[in-house]
Formats: structure tokens, C-alpha cells, sequence
């Protein structure tokens, strides 16, 4: 009896829920029928009108017309800081390379794009670096910018310095993974973020971390703090991509970077970066570290599996950079004294700070003033202006304000290199406080009373 | 923006299609017109558009803006054979065999790959399946990629022969070099010259400026030669102005973010290149994507889009001629979609440029539409000009946004004088008449290859007029085979297989060029025959 009453009410309300079912779908399907929306989205149709694909208008500052870097100006803008520009032996080696391969390569490395020059290359930077492998790019700022999402994917978590420079940002934008900045070189900073991210468990040993530094910041001329960042990544189990741009070819005995300089064993490093497009003085880039690592560049860097691939001649000039490196290490040490007198002398200006440490390449040389950025980048073209009319190039770096992740203060970047003497050095200094007194601010002031 | 929206007002011409009267009585009329036409027309609600003194009849039917009739525009982008049931099964079957045998061998066999030292307790620093897929697939077919190349890419290629003892794992070279007829380089006008007037350019400009300025562009790397560049490609393709970057692929990631800004919607073509969706990811803009040259579904996700009344533009992103499929975008029926809609377009010539037209303008040219229309025009200088880096052009205001706001610009080296060089002597030689001659012979070529090896039975994917002729040869141990088999008769190509195509649409692909002489692709032809034979690839039902 029970039994069948419990099959009774089970069956009332298995109809009863069937029939509110049925209703429910007539309901809904009549309304998807009915779309009153419909009407209403057609207006729209009409009414639709589309803002400009540009909707304001922008002016751009005419850049300077060069000539070849030093012609009839003293560039302390351009960043060939070893003047292998300068060597008729690179001259002849990439105009013998073109008349062997031409100009293009026609091709990306996987098809017929790989010419004999690219794997010497390759060899060469290995054998220099001592590396196990390294791979070619074929523009500066896609090597970082492709090498960082090789690697890092959705859900990974990336540790940087907050001034690394735009390309990195471009790379961790690509890779769409967690980014975390650190206030820049504080090593403090950093190890309470690796703290915290490992107290809310968001480091364990499923998720990917990187750590991203460059050896000496483009934005900043300082150099990191290599050996805490290593023992920092080491106990948080960080992967560390250390951007070499600006030390290799510039620090160490051999000029082999900064791993070199501070004696870091290189295989601390899981990935370096570095550019042929400072001391090499032609064009691209390069990834270097263990074969485990690089292969995985050659099937799933985006700009190097799809973009043509470097140019036999400047190829070949890079081939050629490097024998001279490796014959002269001296030419290296020439340009870190270098540096070392500039620093010493940028110390003496009247109306600027500069940042940048001793050895680093780059400085840059800030206006004392307390100004808005705007301001301050106005006058640093006048007082640029000013100096490329007197016969030295100097440049304001550039940057773009509202993509920059933090975006620097505005400078001259001034890049040291090997051609500088005393006489140069002199000359750069006074003509700097001559112009801040003609151009700067203070003059501006001035002419306002 | 079409008049009828400007005005508040529609046509009446294009609004009569709607009319219900017509059709009914007018069989060609209703064929013509979308089946989604009439579905939602509710006679009772007024909309003030239509006030306008049209008949309160046709207003109530017809309330709804009319689609774009395709029938009557070129939308033909190309063939596209499909294969049979049999080949879609087998070709899947040999994969998950493939796979299977792969996934065994992983089990038994330690592979030898260098493995990571000192990072115990790391989390793997790739996906799984990635790392499979390149040691048990790629792996096997590792020996037609990257094949070392000792001359210039020209009509003839010299490579280095390899040779492997431990089934591609590792390779040695064995010192021997061969030459083959390349069909796989894209030197499609044959500008990948070691000498004649572009290497001299190019040489002049070396000596002049050096081999590269250190700086970018808005810094200290702008030369004369730059400027020129800039002005001789905007007269090229008949704009106001341009704007160069020293790499193709880089032209699309870093100049893309400075033109479509936020509030932008994308709607993308399904097989745009990598550059091109590195580029939108960039530029943080929301990305649709469309079935590849469907003109029909792209308008379906326009009205979509526009009826969800948050977009502020919307920009159709495309390419000229799609490397991969060897089609043609249908230009013209996409500027009439445009003009329609009120889009913008952004299109990428990176293999059309050059190639492509009449006088060698691009698909632009080919169309016959006016490159005004074509709100951004980008392409590189990598294929046709035998050169290296790319263009975006367009209006000034456009050119200058690019560079204000663009990554180019402000923060890459520029480009290298020698290869701008090079790119202004190959476009000044287009010009010519030994130029146009080129492209002649590239169009003539094209056409004799794709002919030709339609009637070898072969399928053969893309337009007529498109240079790049991919076959199709569906499974990855076939398109090894193939591209092994071809170089033995003295042929170079290219293999594609995933992750450039889909995993069962493995092809090769044929890079035609205007250096080509016949007797060379006649024996190209009879080689790609004895192939087809041997290892069956006569897959079309067409012939």
C-alpha cells in the first residue's frame, strides 16, 4: 500500500513538474519567437554611427635627420658604444655576404629562410657566451618581447622590475600572465612579494614563476643586483630571464655580460637576452642559455618561427663584430674607463642630476627642476636642439606615457662609448649647462619676468 | 557610412527588395534576397527612420535594414576541393596511429633530449602536449624544415646537405651541397638579386649611412634614406603617406596597438597570421572571428555587433593573399560591406604586395579598388622586394597616429639603410617596364603552374592569380614523403603541417616566382607527377 501511494504522489508530481516543463519552453520559445528586442535592435542598424578610426588629431615631433652615426656631429645618442660601425672590416665582410646572398633572406628560418651565415652565428655566440645553444632573432625588440611568452602562458606567474624597458612589458602583455613589479632593484621589495605570493600558495610547484631583470636597465643606467636575484629565485623556485642587451659586448673580461662581470655561473640563468643592435652595430637579437631551454624558442617563439629571418649581410656584420670582440677584449675595457671618466665629469654639472652607475653605458641626465613631466620634456627638446645645432647629438629618450607600466622621468640619455676622449667628455658637460642657461627653464623664466 | 544611415532615410531602391508584394511575385527577386529578410517584420511599431514618405505599407513590412545581396557581388576567394569521407577518416586514423606510436614509445624509450639540470622541484616548463608533439610528430618530419641554405634565394638554391644517423634527432651535415629549383622562398618578382641595380643600392647605402643607425626612429635613427622610403611606398600604393619598420612581422605587433584604440571591436579572419593576433592582443581590443573570405558570416557578426550598440568602431582586420590557402580576398565585396557598415578596414599585403595587380600594387590593385578605400594598408617588404621589414599606410592622420602611438616608432631600431635601399630600387624597378614585365611573367607563371597541376588531379587550394599554390596532401607522413621525394628530383618546397594549418590539412607549398623560366617549372611539374603517382596524392574528384 505505501508503496503504491509513493508511486501515486511520485507520479503527480513527476506530471505536474513535466507540465510546468512543457509550459515553461512554450513560454520561453514563443518569447525567442516573438524578439521585441528585435525591432528596436534594427533601429540601431540605423542609427549607427561610428567615431573616427583616429579621433584626434596628433602631432609628432619631426625627429632629427641623420647621417651615418658621427657625421659632422658628435652622437652621444646612438647606442654603438664598442664604434664597430666604424670598422672597414665589418664594411667589407656585409657588402661581400650581400654580393653572395643578397639582400632579403626571403624566407622565415623553418623555410628556406636558414642561410649558412645564421647557424655560424649561432655557433659563434654560443661558443662566446659559453652557452650550450643560442637563436637568432631578427629584430631587437621582438627577442624579448617573443622569448617571454614562449615560456610564460595564461596562469604563470611573473616577478619584474618595474623599470624594465618596454619591450619586456610587450612580452608579459603578450603572455597574458600574472605580472607582478617591484620597486626598482629593491631586492627587499621583491623578497616580500616572493613572501607573500608564497604564503597565499600562489608559488607552488604547478605554477610556472618567472623573474625578469635586464643587466643594466635601459630606462635607469643601473645595473641589477644579479647575485641576491639569483639566490632569491633559487629558494622560491623562480626561473630567471635576465635581459643582456646592454652588457654583453660592455661588461667582463671578455665582454661576456654581466654573469661574467660578477661572476655568476651563466648556467644560474635560465635565459639571457641580449641585442646585436648596441655593441654589434647592426641589427636583431639572440636568445642564449641550455639547449633544453632555446630548442623550445625554435617551434614556439612567435617572432622567430614567423617573421623572415635576419638579413645575410647584417648577419654577417654580427659574425664579424664578434671577431673583433673576441680578438680585442681590450676595445671593452676601453669603453667601461670611458664611462667612468663620463660619470666622473657628469658629477660636475650645474643645473642636472644624472643616474646611472659607473660602468653601465647609458646615463641619464635629469633637469633639476620641479616641474611637470610635460614641461620637463619640452625643455629637454630645446636644450637637445640647442646642442645638435652646436655639433653634439644628444637624444630625450622617448617613451609612450600611457602605455609605460611606470613611466620614467624625463632624461637625456646619454650613451658612453669608445670614441669619447677628455676633450669630448669636456666639451658634452659644457655644453649641456651652456644650453640649460640659453634653452633651459630657467631661461624661460627669464624672458617670462 | 551608407546614406541611409546619414540620413535617417533609406533608399528606396534597395529597400524595394524588401517589399513582400515583390517577392512574391518575383521568383528571381526572392531567390536573391537572405532568408532572414522578412522573419521579424511586425507591421505595428514605427520607427522614426522610416517617416520619411515612404508608404506606411512598405515602412510596417520592411522595418528592418536590408543585408547586402552577395549574389551580385565577386565573392570568390579562391577553390577549395574538399576531400573525400575516406581521406578525412584516414587522415585522422594515421594520426591517432602516429600518436599511438609516439605515446608507446615515450613509455619504453628514454628520448634523447637534453633534460634540464639543477631545477628539481620546478614546475615544467612547458605544456605536455607540446613537448610530445615535437618530439614524437615533428620529430619525424624535423629533416624538411630548416634546411640550410648557401646562396641566394633565387630561381636555383644551393642548400647543405644533411644527413641523420638517429631518426632526426640530431643531424649532421655531410659536406656535400646540392642545387634545387626553389619553390619554397618568397622572392615572387625575383628581386633576391647578389648583384644588378638593387644590390648596388643597397651596397651605396652601406657605405653612405652604415649598416644600421642605433637608434630608433624617434630618437637618432632617421636618415634621408628613411624618409624617402616612406614617400616612395605611399606613392606606390597611392596613399598619403607610410610609415616603415625594420621587420615585417613587427610592423603588425607594434603598429596595430597605435591604430585601433579602445572601444574598438576586431572582427578577424579566421587564418589571419600570427602577427596579426599577437598584434590585437597587444592593442587590448575584443576580437571576433570570422569564417576565412566568408563575406556572408561577416556580415552577420557586423549587424551583431552593431545592434549591440557598445562599439564605438569597427575594424575588419584581412589579409591580401593568405600564405597558407593561397586565396584571394574578395576585395571589392568587402569595400561594398565597408561602405555599408561604416567599417574600417585593415589589410594586410604582406603576400599580395608586389605580387599581385596589374602593376604590381597589391590586391588593390588586382580588384580595382581604390586603395583610398582601404582604411589601413600594411605589407612587408620581406617577399616581393627581397628586402626585410614592412609598412603601414594610409591617411596622414592614420600615419601619424602610428606614429605617436604605435611601439614602432618610439621604441625599435629603425631600419637598416642597405635594405631600405634595396626596397626603394625594387619598387622604383617595378615601375619600370622591365618591372611590369616581371610582374607579367609572375602572373603568367602562376597561372601555367596552377593549370598544370590541376589537371595532374592533384588539389590544389586558392585563386588562380595567387602565387602562393598549396596541395594538399592531408597527413604529416605524406607531406615528409612528398617534400623528400621532390628534393630527390632536384625540387625545393615546403612542407606545412600544424600548428600552421590544421592537424589534418598538411599540404605543400609552392612560392612561384618571376625568375622562373619555364623548362624550370616543367620540370618541376613532371616531378611533382612522378611524386603524385608514387605516393598517390591524386585526391581531387574535379578532373
Amino acid at each position: 500500500m505505501i508503496i503504491m501511494d509513493m508511486y501515486e504522489t511520485a507520479s503527480w508530481w513527476t506530471l505536474a513538474i513535466a507540465v510546468q516543463i512543457v509550459i515553461g519552453s512554450i513560454f520561453l520559445w514563443r518569447k525567442k519567437i516573438k524578439k521585441p528586442e528585435v525591432i528596436l535592435t534594427q533601429e540601431k542598424l540605423f542609427q549607427w554611427k561610428p567615431l573616427p578610426l583616429i579621433d584626434c588629431d596628433i602631432s609628432v615631433d619631426e625627429p632629427p635627420m641623420m647621417g651615418k652615426i658621427d657625421e659632422n656631429v658628435l652622437n652621444v645618442g646612438a647606442t654603438s658604444f664598442l664604434c664597430l660601425d666604424k670598422e672597414q672590416s665589418i664594411m667589407d665582410s656585409a657588402i661581400n655576404s650581400l654580393h653572395k646572398y643578397g639582400v632579403g633572406s626571403c624566407g622565415p628560418r623553418g623555410f628556406y629562410g636558414t642561410i649558412d651565415v645564421h647557424l655560424d652565428l649561432e655557433e659563434r655566440l654560443a661558443k662566446f657566451l659559453q652557452v650550450e645553444e643560442t637563436c637568432v632573432y631578427s629584430y631587437g625588440f621582438s627577442t624579448i618581447a617573443s622569448a617571454i611568452p614562449a615560456y610564460a602562458k595564461k596562469g604563470d606567474i611573473i616577478f619584474a622590475d618595474e623599470k624594465v624597458w618596454f619591450a619586456i612589458q610587450q612580452g608579459f602583455e603578450a603572455a597574458r600572465s600574472t605580472v607582478k613589479y617591484f620597486k626598482h632593484n629593491n631586492m627587499d621589495d621583491l623578497e616580500r612579494l616572493l613572501q607573500e605570493a608564497a604564503d597565499k600558495k600562489q608559488l607552488n610547484p604547478k605554477r610556472r614563476a618567472f623573474l625578469v631583470a635586464e643587466g643594466i636597465y635601459f630606462n635607469t643606467g643601473e645595473m641589477c643586483p644579479l647575485r641576491r636575484l639569483v639566490e632569491l629565485a633559487r629558494r622560491f623556485k623562480l626561473r630567471i630571464i635576465l635581459d643582456e642587451s646592454l652588457t654583453i659586448g660592455v661588461l667582463g673580461k671578455h665582454g661576456r655580460g654581466l654573469t661574467e662581470y660578477l661572476n655568476v655561473p651563466r648556467d644560474e640563468i635560465d635565459l639571457i637576452i641580449g641585442s646585436l643592435e648596441h655593441s654589434f652595430a647592426t641589427i636583431g637579437g639572440f636568445c642564449a642559455g641550455t639547449h633544453f631551454i632555446v630548442e623550445h624558442q625554435r617551434l614556439s617563439g612567435l617572432g622567430y618561427c614567423f617573421s623572415a629571418s635576419l638579413p645575410p649581410m647584417l648577419t654577417q656584420a654580427a659574425i664579424s663584430s664578434l671577431d673583433i670582440m673576441e680578438k680585442q677584449p681590450s676595445i671593452m675595457s676601453e669603453l667601461v674607463d670611458n664611462s667612468r671618466k663620463l660619470n666622473r665629469a657628469l658629477k660636475n654639472l650645474k643645473h642636472y642630476t644624472f643616474r646611472g652607475l659607473d660602468v653601465s653605458p647609458i646615463k641619464h641626465i635629469y633637469l633639476k627642476d620641479n616641474l611637470p613631466d610635460t614641461l620637463k620634456t619640452g625643455y629637454l627638446r630645446n636644450i637637445t636642439n640647442y646642442c645638435l645645432n652646436r655639433g653634439i647629438a644628444f637624444t630625450v629618450s622617448a617613451y609612450l606615457r600611457d602605455v609605460e607600466v611606470s613611466c620614467p622621468e624625463p632624461s637625456i640619455r646619454l650613451a658612453s662609448s669608445r670614441k669619447l676622449n677628455e676633450k669630448n667628455i669636456a666639451l658634452i658637460c659644457s655644453l649641456l649647462d651652456e644650453a640649460y642657461e640659453k634653452v633651459g627653464p630657467k631661461a624661460g623664466e627669464k624672458l617670462m619676468n | 557610412m551608407a546614406a541611409f544611415k546619414r540620413n535617417g532615410c533609406v533608399p528606396p531602391i534597395t529597400f524595394n527588395h524588401s517589399i513582400k508584394s515583390q517577392r512574391t511575385t518575383n521568383d528571381t527577386n526572392s531567390k536573391l534576397i537572405n532568408g532572414n529578410v522578412n522573419q521579424p517584420s511586425n507591421g505595428y511599431t514605427k520607427i522614426a527612420q522610416q517617416s520619411n514618405g515612404v508608404t506606411k505599407m512598405s515602412r510596417g513590412k520592411s522595418n528592418e535594414a536590408p543585408w547586402i545581396d552577395w549574389s551580385k557581388e565577386e565573392t570568390y576567394s579562391g577553390s577549395f576541393e574538399k576531400s573525400s569521407l575516406l581521406t578525412a577518416a584516414l587522415t585522422h586514423a594515421g594520426l591517432y596511429i602516429l600518436m599511438f606510436l609516439g605515446f608507446i614509445n615515450q613509455l619504453f624509450f628514454k628520448p634523447k633530449v637534453a633534460t634540464e639540470r639543477n631545477r628539481e622541484g620546478y614546475a615544467p616548463l612547458y605544456n605536455p602536449f607540446e613537448q610530445f608533439f615535437s618530439r614524437y610528430l615533428y620529430r619525424r618530419v624535423r629533416h624538411c624544415f630548416n634546411l640550410p641554405v648557401t646562396s641566394t634565394p633565387a630561381a636555383e638554391v644551393t642548400l647543405k646537405e644533411r644527413a641523420t644517423d638517429d631518426y632526426n634527432w640530431t643531424f649532421r651535415f655531410t659536406g656535400e651541397e646540392k642545387t634545387y629549383i626553389n619553390l619554397g622562398s618568397y622572392n615572387y618578382l625575383g628581386f633576391a638579386e647578389p648583384r644588378g641595380e638593387c644590390a648596388d643600392a643597397a651596397e651605396e647605402a652601406a657605405k653612405r649611412y652604415g649598416l644600421a643607425l642605433a637608434s630608433s626612429r624617434a630618437e637618432l635613427g632617421t636618415c634621408n634614406l628613411h624618409r624617402e622610403l616612406e614617400k616612395t611606398t605611399a606613392d606606390f600604393l597611392g596613399v598619403e603617406d607610410a610609415i616603415v619598420f625594420g621587420m615585417g612581422f613587427a610592423t603588425n605587433s607594434m603598429g596595430v596597438p597605435g591604430l585601433i584604440g579602445e572601444g574598438s571591436l576586431v572582427i578577424s579572419d579566421e587564418n589571419n597570421h600570427a602577427s596579426l593576433i599577437l598584434g590585437l592582443r597587444l592593442a587590448r581590443v575584443t576580437v571576433r572571428v570570422f569564417k576565412h573570405n566568408d563575406m556572408k558570416h561577416l556580415e552577420t557578426l557586423v549587424r551583431r555587433a552593431i545592434v549591440e550598440g557598445k562599439w564605438k568602431r569597427i575594424v575588419v582586420v584581412v589579409e591580401g593573399v593568405y600564405s597558407m590557402e593561397g586565396s584571394l580576398v574578395p576585395l571589392r565585396a568587402l569595400v561594398a560591406l565597408k561602405k555599408r557598415y561604416g567599417l574600417y578596414l585593415y589589410l594586410d599585403e604582406a603576400h599580395s604586395v608586389g605580387a599581385m595587380g596589374p602593376r604590381g600594387r597589391g590586391v588593390t590593385d588586382y580588384s580595382g579598388v581604390d586603395p583610398r578605400d582601404i582604411d589601413i594598408l600594411m605589407g612587408t617588404f620581406t617577399k616581393s622586394f627581397g628586402a626585410a621589414g614592412g609598412y603601414i599606410a594610409g591617411s596622414r592622420r592614420l600615419i601619424d597616429s602610428v606614429r605617436a602611438r604605435g611601439h614602432g616608432h618610439t621604441y625599435a631600431h629603425s631600419m637598416s639603410p642597405p635594405v631600405a635601399a634595396q626596397v626603394v630600387a625594387a619598387m622604383r624597378a617595378i615601375a619600370s617596364p622591365a618591372g611590369a614585365a616581371r610582374v607579367a611573367v609572375l602572373r603568367d607563371n602562376t597561372r601555367y603552374f596552377r593549370e598544370k597541376l590541376r589537371s595532374l588531379g592533384v588539389i590544389t587550394f586558392g585563386h588562380i592569380d595567387s602565387p602562393v599554390v598549396p596541395m594538399l596532401v592531408y597527413t604529416f607522413s605524406k607531406m615528409a614523403a612528398t617534400v623528400e621525394r621532390l628534393q630527390e628530383r632536384r625540387v625545393a618546397t615546403v612542407g606545412v603541417g600544424f600548428p600552421a594549418t590544421p592537424l589534418n590539412k598538411a599540404r605543400i607549398r609552392f612560392c612561384l616566382s618571376a625568375a622562373h623560366n619555364r623548362a624550370q617549372l616543367d620540370e618541376c611539374l613532371a616531378a611533382i607527377e612522378a611524386v603524385a603517382d608514387e605516393i598517390g596524392l591524386r585526391y581531387s574528384r574535379k578532373a
